[in-house]
């Protein structure tokens, strides 16, 4: 039995961060510090024909002034996308632009100074003469063939086309269809806005020609990888980088970004340790967007609510470049999730990705997923409308039975394990849905409008294997590593590829560790984070963490189990088959002897020794796995939500909000809680508030908090959480995803939800967000 | 030009010589090296940089240093005392109240604030009470549930002192 795994217990990293002691890239001091600030384009789209930074460099305090030819003069190299999907047009993409500005934003030089406040100073001194160019913003106008080029080598804007699915099995769906609903929609930009803004440090050893750069990371090894590989140059096995304490990434800090290169390149070049830390307009202006597709979709039906067709055409605007994996997002982490949790032959996505003057787009939240549950969702919504069933019993109709699981869909996924109608089922007991509609019928009489939503989601997450990956344009394996060290006075080291920004790493995978081990929970050190510390590991995005990082440690524990079993053996003169490796008392002994036994300390003690080991073993105890799976991992979701539209004022209220998951086998339920509910509460924000809005120059007119609207602690109910719980059956601890269902569901329940408050208005669909001057029209 | 001025933080007096543009923020963080005051927003949104002045809750990042001469400060470092958690600091561990916890010095700060003038707030209270802090993990639900933790252990704990 487990002790630890399965417990809610609380987080061994809180009391540093509770108390201030957190170690964030901004709190890094180092002796003869030097401070960056990067000079951005003011405009979305314009032709630089002149920069002065005299009067910069000539400020008392300024240690260097660098435009974008200085650093490609010294070799610095293109900042590359790492997915790479046929035929895809790949834009130069340069550290700091050199020809043209091609958002606001957009790095055109850097200042180096004593102070922050000298450095800031500096930047208004350089002189950037612009010729204005006119822009274009939107994901399907960019193709149109009067757009502005956003690039001149790619043609249309168009950097590439995607589709997939079973096209003539599509087409005879509709051409057989009793019934076809259609939507044209679009899923608004997103400004991740993880609240601490990104850092990067740098610090060049000219003895040892080393350079150490701390960075807001979610994936520091990829950032050294891509820094040795493509844009730094320096040596990998001379280049450090670490990702300490960060505050939240949401897929925004998986990126390599510009700073990355510039910081420590300035590093060595001015033999001084440099930061840089943005602030928030520089954050709005400058880390990777999400969302923003522009879609057109249809669902084709039987008059008794069978689902027999999909076809979804998307425009997904990329932004000015291709962030490092932004052409998954719209690919292969949307167009494969159109089957959702239903039995549907004939699908069929296609999607352009396109070149326009805003901001990089690439994983924000749920990544893909979302855009491909709003579709689905919205659609099967609009069609329980049309044939008038209740949204509930359309779904329930078409759910993928439990029997037929690993189910093959037609958009490439082998789903592994779920079971629907249970999933439904519980999320209907806990929410008391038949009461929900009889309290709704009652309240319309009244004339208050109240609109329930529900949904039920599907998410891929943990993507693999990497060979797949590799056919699908990734530029890296999509593995995990571990590495258990065990001391010889009984203590565990545990270095993990894996990299937390707020999930609990720490002491989730601790409680693996103790588990698998037998040792107690204060035993187990965790350390991540860090290339110099750890051997190469991929980091923490797609909900991957805990079903591939997680089952590497279980591998790298059990060889740690077998070698003890060896030592063991031998100084207990049995045979290795004849002992157990007794994990609750962390301990091994002899079948049917408990008292025959070596502890765990004396075990690791006796490997360091080296004394009496078995002829032919290596002393020491210290072991690695690289785990890389088979499949992804599909967890599944039934959310309901309540809301009710103020009639005067168009103000939408969450009342209510029931989340089920099924997650698989849970690790830590207080953390998973956690990480649904922050992840509904990030959903309901696109739902309502959020949107990052361009102007038709390419103008970011929502580049700080105060024209941003996020969600705060007063718009909110108490979540209710629940969980039906499928194992995955090919990893080895039986784990799904937890960390972005939330933001998947909830996003399309909301919207559901206003559209069902809204339905005695007619008003079939609105783009979200709802707010309420869009909802207060739709009722005009 | 620069100013000199004496703050006392967490319980100690500095006498520093300041410019007049700088924050107090970046005084507590560059000039004493007390980090755990984080900045978010720049603009007075986001609350992660909230310290107590004179018992009030403020945005340090919208406060220059050379204003809060003569005054008190509180930082997120001087919240725990004799190395036992503030209840504050206890109820964010026990609900799991932070993830990333950037925010979550900020958001104590609040609390503290919030509790001082209301010690037994509702729910409504609290979610109102945090109205100035965001937070983009927890999803603000934990947090609420802490807050609710240190004001019962802390009313306890002034029947018992």
């Amino acid at each position: 039995m487990a002790k630890y795994v399965g417990a809610s217990i609380k987080r061994r990293e809180d009391p540093r961060f509770l108390q201030g002691k957190g170690s964030y890239v901004a709190n890094l001091q180092l002796p003869n510090m030097a401070y960056l600030a990067v000079k951005r384009s003011d405009y979305g789209h314009a032709r630089i024909a002149k920069i002065n930074t005299k009067k910069a460099a000539a400020l008392p305090g300024v240690i260097g002034v660098f435009i974008g030819q200085d650093l490609i003069d010294s070799g610095i190299g293109k900042m590359p996308c790492g997915w790479n999907v046929p035929n895809q047009k790949t834009p130069t993409r340069w550290p700091l632009t050199v020809d043209k500005v091609r958002h606001v934003g957009d790095g055109v030089a850097v200042v180096i100074a004593d102070d922050p406040y000298l450095a800031a100073d500096a930047l208004d001194l350089i002189e950037v003469k612009y010729e204005r160019l006119p822009a274009v913003v939107d994901a399907r106008k960019a193709t149109e063939p009067d757009a502005p080029l956003v690039h001149d080598d790619v043609l249309n804007n168009l950097s590439y086309t995607w589709a997939i699915g079973d096209k003539a099995a599509m087409e005879q769906a509709f051409a057989e269809a009793e019934h076809v609903v259609k939507l044209e929609l679009i899923n608004q930009r997103l400004i991740p806005n993880a609240i601490e803004p990104r850092a990067a440090a740098a610090q060049w050893n000219a003895a040892t020609e080393e350079m150490t750069l701390w960075t807001t990371s979610q994936n520091p090894h990829i950032i050294r990888l891509v820094l040795s590989a493509f844009t730094l140059g320096i040596p990998e096995n001379k280049l450090r980088v670490i990702s300490p304490d960060v505050g939240g990434g949401f897929g925004s800090k998986i990126f390599h970004y510009p700073e990355e290169v510039i910081v420590p390149w300035v590093a060595r070049k001015i033999n001084r340790p440099v930061k840089w830390v943005a602030d928030r307009t520089e954050s709005s202006m400058t880390d990777s967007q999400g969302r923003d597709h522009v879609t057109k979709c249809k669902m084709a039906l039987k008059k008794d609510g069978t689902i027999t067709g999909i076809n979804v055409q998307t425009w997904a605007n990329m932004g000015a470049y291709l962030s490092t994996l932004g052409p998954l997002i719209p690919t292969a982490l949307y167009l494969t999730l159109l089957s959702g949790l239903y039995k549907v032959k004939g699908i069929w996505g296609e999607m352009s990705g396109t070149l326009t003057n805003t901001v990089p787009v690439d994983a924000y939240r749920g990544a893909g997923r979302p855009e491909g549950a709003y579709v689905v969702e919205r659609l099967v919504d609009l069609a329980a409308r049309e044939l008038g069933m209740d949204p509930l019993d359309l779904r329930r109709k078409n759910l993928i039975p439990k029997e037929e699981f690993p189910y093959q869909t037609p958009v490439a996924f082998v789903y592994d394990s779920g079971d629907y109608h249970k999933l439904f089922d519980k999320a209907v007991e806990v929410a008391n849905y038949k009461a929900m509609r009889e309290a709704q019928k009652e309240a319309r009489q009244q004339g208050r409008l109240i609109g329930i939503g529900i949904v039920g989601c599907i998410e891929a997450s943990g993507p693999a294997p990497s060979a797949v990956a590799g056919s699908l344009g990734s530029a890296v394996g999509l593995w995990e590593s571990a590495v258990l060290r065990a001391h010889p006075l009984g203590k565990v080291t545990l270095l993990t590829g894996s990299h937390a920004h707020g999930q609990g790493h720490e002491t989730t995978f601790a409680q693996i560790v103790a588990d698998e081990l037998g040792v107690g929970l204060d035993d187990v050190e965790v350390i991540h984070g860090d290339t110099g510390r750890l051997p190469f590991g991929m980091g923490t995005y797609g909900s991957r963490s805990a079903a591939v990082g997680g089952s590497a440690i279980v591998l790298s524990a059990r060889k740690i189990r077998q070698k003890m079993c060896k030592i063991a053996a031998h100084q207990l003169e049995v045979a290795e088959e004849d002992l157990v490796y007794d994990q609750e008392a962390g301990k091994v002994h002899v079948k049917g002897s408990p008292n025959k036994a070596k502890s765990f300390g004396e075990l690791t003690f006796a490997a360091y020794t080296a004394h009496n080991l078995p002829s032919g073993l290596e002393p020491g105890l210290e072991e690695s796995a690289f785990y890389d799976p088979s499949n992804f991992t599909f967890p599944n979701s039934a959310h309901i939500a309540q809301v009710e539209v103020d009639r005067e004022t168009g103000e939408v209220t969450l009342q209510r909000y029931v989340a089920v998951d099924d997650v698989g086998k849970v690790i830590n339920p207080l953390v998973v809680d956690g990480q649904v509910v922050g992840g509904v509460v990030q959903g309901v924000g696109q739902a309502l508030w959020e949107h990052g809005v361009y102007d038709k120059n390419g103008q970011l007119i929502t580049a700080t908090l105060m024209d941003y609207a996020m969600p705060h602690a007063d718009k909110f109910p108490m979540i209710e959480t629940a969980r039906i719980e499928t194992p995955s059956p090919h990893n080895p601890l039986g784990v799904k995803g937890a960390g972005e269902m939330g933001t998947i569901a909830a996003t399309v329940a909301i919207a559901n939800a206003v559209m069902d408050a809204l339905a005695p208005f007619g008003v079939k669909h609105l783009d979200m967000p709802l707010t309420s001057e869009k909802v207060w029209r739709a009722m005009r | 030009m620069t100013h000199k001025i004496k703050v006392t933080v967490n319980g100690v007096a500095h006498h520093k010589e300041v410019e007049p543009r700088t924050l107090l923020v970046h005084f507590l963080r560059e000039t004493l090296r007390l980090t755990g005051t984080n900045v978010g927003c720049d603009t007075s949104q986001c609350g992660a940089c909230t310290v107590l002045v004179d018992g009030n809750a403020t945005k340090s990042c919208t406060m220059l240093a050379v204003q809060a001469h003569g005054r008190k400060i509180t930082t997120i470092e001087g919240l725990a005392s004799n190395g036992a958690l503030h209840p504050l600091q206890e109820g964010f561990w026990e609900k799991h109240g932070l993830q990333c916890g950037f925010c979550t010095p900020g958001m104590i700060m609040s609390a503290c604030d919030l509790l001082a003038h209301n010690p037994n707030p509702t729910e409504a209270e609290i979610r109102h009470g945090l109205e100035g802090n965001l937070c983009r993990c927890t999803g603000y639900q934990n947090i609420v549930k802490a807050i609710q933790y240190a004001a019962t252990a802390m009313m306890k704990g002034a029947h018992h002192g």
